[in-house]
């Protein structure tokens, strides 16, 4: 038997919401003062209503996790959002303390938790390589060894002289994680970062990944994308609300989590207190059929109409707005697009804007669905909501001439006809 | 124990509180790499968009010196123990300078590096450590400075005298660092909770400069002032640097060691107060 590299026990990490570095010294010594003064009736009224606010915001981002990876594992890790996955990578890669329990993890952790950490503009591609894997952990020598494997990987062999200010933010984004890659940790915790850069650079990372999982290392991969998490990982486990709700192998975890989700309300995704400190972010997401109802089941005749809903602190001038939809049972993106692709330009989006995305009839074929959602601009994206809204396709009731009621198989219902002995029978949209 | 249960080498345990005691200096010196590292980003950073560039590690204290030149030497006409006035304050304003910077700079660690410090593990330390020896260097180039000076000022024909104390000018150098760094992450440890805290730093620092003989020797000092310097443990330090630079003043290796006590507690205290902040400061930011 292959021998335990991560110990997790008991672990739980507690967090006061809201606590964003606003704690005042008068605050304090105010709630201090009033303890002294008349104990704790006195503490409640002296609180502002502020403060009030923060102390419901207690939330168990993890409640007593126990885990045990095994050397060579790829466990998938998967959950909704704020189900305690990014928490749980904080404190494997010693980012943030847990609040009680223990972890043991034995071996070198490299965390792509976010890639480019520590760039500095003014600095050149080769020093900030140097300054980006020591930040990682590696000594100079090591990041000497392997420079010339960076550079190339990252297809910048001739900036790699140039301070990094003056590279565009793909080629940013290609050498910061280049130099993640070689790290060469014996875990490696992957938190989505695939996402970034261009399909063939994506490629290339996922065979990085492979990689590492062929030389025997640890990996523990973070992701929506439920088809690369039955494919690259050989167990998983479903975190929701802060606890391990399943553990088995990849694919039994990736049916288990979308059955979960199942019986969640499938046709309205709301904002949530935490979401509600970011600069920008969505209020609320529904689906809803051509009448205006609210509902997850259309049927293929139907027009889906998503009414989306969001809110900008400060002006974002050419914010995008980015839908796609992913077949739910295998996770495969069906289709994406953004305002950007389609030149639907919002200028200068402040405080709530309210937005209609429409998909017409007969597009999609019967079968289970979700949309995912996001805010961006350029690099930054601001919020995502990942499986916001889940929609239900069913056969058409009627077979009315020129819509097909139902196909065979696949996901989409395409433009077709048939011809016999050179007559059209019927044109089908 | 855990060697045992894994075989491994590379062990590490997490757990909700470290222990106090341990200062986590092992796992810094592992990371020294990433210390001169820093270093170099520091410094390349800080001139690259300045138009001056270095010049400033030469502008900033010679107009210094020659503001309290006029107006504590000329106007108010404080003594200097017999030295030049200029060598004097410009003594003074080199060593003081360090000492501030450092202690400004690493008071701002956390904040500063709140981005860094969010998505990658190192040890935290390491970031005003490597403020310190930046800083360093501003300091050697506004000490050449100053030795060309009294170069210049002993053949206008000062009277100066160079003394064997100066060998303990390295010493000096550290205790100055090691007080900005203990005082510095003091601060950066208690603004992580109260941000308020971060404006009285500017101005803590300007008048501890009042408190410290920087513009004055502790020489003309009334009792019971003379007495209370004894506490200040950067006074003995200004005094011991001139003293062997210009032979004004006075030295004593018992105040010096006192001072010495005084600044490995505080830089003790800084760094207990600081790894613990450290574990979950993510969390407040």
């Amino acid at each position: 038997m292959s021998k335990t590299v991560i110990s997790v026990e008991h672990l739980s990490k507690h967090y006061r919401l809201g606590v964003i570095g606003g704690g005042t010294l008068r605050e304090d010594l105010n709630r201090w003062w009033g303890a002294l003064r008349g104990g704790s009736q006195h503490l409640v009224q002296l609180e502002s209503e502020d403060f009030e606010d923060r102390k419901q915001g207690q939330i168990w981002a993890l409640r007593d996790i126990n885990l045990e990876v095994k050397e060579g594992e790829i466990l998938g890790i998967i959950g909704r959002n704020g189900a305690g996955k990014s928490s749980l990578f904080k404190i494997l890669s010693r980012i943030t303390a847990p609040t009680s329990g223990r972890a043991v993890i034995s071996g070198r952790v490299g965390s792509l938790l976010e890639v480019g950490t520590g760039f500095h503009p003014e600095l050149t591609g080769r020093e900030n390589v140097f300054l980006n894997g020591a930040i990682l952990g590696m000594t100079k020598a090591e990041v000497a060894r392997k420079l010339d494997e960076i550079v190339e990987f990252a297809e910048i062999s001739k900036f790699i002289d140039t301070p990094v200010k003056r590279y565009s933010s793909g080629m940013t984004v290609r050498l910061a994680f280049a130099v993640a890659a070689h790290l060469e940790p014996e875990i490696l915790i992957v938190d989505e970062v695939l996402a970034v850069g261009d399909a063939e650079f994506q490629k290339k990372c996922i065979g990085k990944m492979g990689d590492v999982a062929n030389e025997g290392r640890t990996i523990l991969f973070v992701s929506h994308n439920m088809r690369a998490v039955s494919m690259l990982c050989n167990n998983g486990i479903v975190l929701d609300s802060g606890r391990i709700v399943y553990a088995s192998s990849a694919e039994n975890a990736v049916h288990h989590y979308l059955n979960l989700n199942n019986r969640q309300n499938d046709s309205r995704w709301k904002v949530v207190r935490e979401n509600k400190e970011k600069r920008c972010f969505f209020q609320n997401i529904s689906a809803h059929n051509k009448n205006g109802e609210e509902t997850s089941a259309f049927s293929m005749g139907d027009d889906i109409e998503l009414r989306i809903e969001f809110y900008t602190r400060n002006i974002i001038d050419r914010i995008d707005i980015g839908v796609s939809l992913e077949h739910r049972d295998t996770g495969i993106r069906i289709f994406g697009t953004t305002t950007k692709i389609t030149g639907n330009t919002l200028l200068n989006a402040k405080g709530r804007t309210k937005v209609h995305f429409v998909l017409p009839e007969n597009l999609l074929a019967p079968g289970s669905y979700c949309f995912t959602l996001a805010l961006s601009k350029e690099e930054t994206v601001y919020h995502l909501v990942e499986a916001a809204v889940y929609i239900e396709i069913l056969p058409a009731r009627h077979l009315n001439p020129g819509l097909a009621k139902d196909v065979n198989f696949g996901f989409v219902s395409m433009p077709h006809s048939w011809v016999f002995n050179q007559r059209i029978l019927n044109a089908v949209k | 124990m855990h060697d045992e249960y894994f075989g491994h080498e590379h062990v590490t345990v997490i757990e909700p509180h470290g222990s106090l005691m341990d200062l986590k200096l092992k796992e810094l010196w592992a990371y020294r790499d990433l210390i001169m590292l820093f270093v170099r980003r520091d410094f390349v950073a800080q001139y690259k968009q300045t138009i001056l560039g270095p010049a400033w590690h030469f502008l900033q204290p010679l107009l210094t010196t020659v503001i309290f030149t006029i107006v504590f030497g000329k106007i108010a006409q404080i003594s200097t123990d017999g030295a030049p006035p200029f060598l004097f304050y410009m003594a003074g304003t080199i060593i003081w300078t360090y000492f501030a910077v450092v202690w400004t700079d690493t008071s701002h660690t956390f904040t500063s590096h709140a981005h860094i410090f969010g998505k990658v593990y190192f040890p935290r330390l390491a970031v005003p450590v490597a403020t310190l020896l930046s800083k360093l260097m501003a300091f050697s180039f506004q000490f050449m400075f100053f030795l060309g000076f009294l170069v210049y000022f002993k053949l206008r024909g000062a009277e100066l005298s160079i003394n064997s104390w100066v060998l303990i000018t390295p010493l000096l150098l550290l205790m100055m660092a090691m007080l900005g760094m203990g005082l510095g992450v003091i601060v950066s440890a208690v603004t992580t909770r109260y941000r308020d805290l971060t404006v009285v730093v500017g101005f803590g620092v300007q008048l501890f400069m009042y408190l410290s003989p920087v513009v004055y020797p502790v020489s003309i000092l009334p009792e019971p002032y003379k007495s209370w310097m004894l506490m200040n443990p950067v006074a003995p330090i200004l005094e011991t640097f001139r003293h062997a630079f210009l032979g004004t003043g006075s030295v004593g290796l018992f105040r010096l060691s006192i001072s010495a006590v005084i600044i490995t507690l505080i830089l003790l205290t800084g760094i207990m107060l600081f790894n613990r902040i450290e574990r979950t400061f993510m969390d407040t930011v």
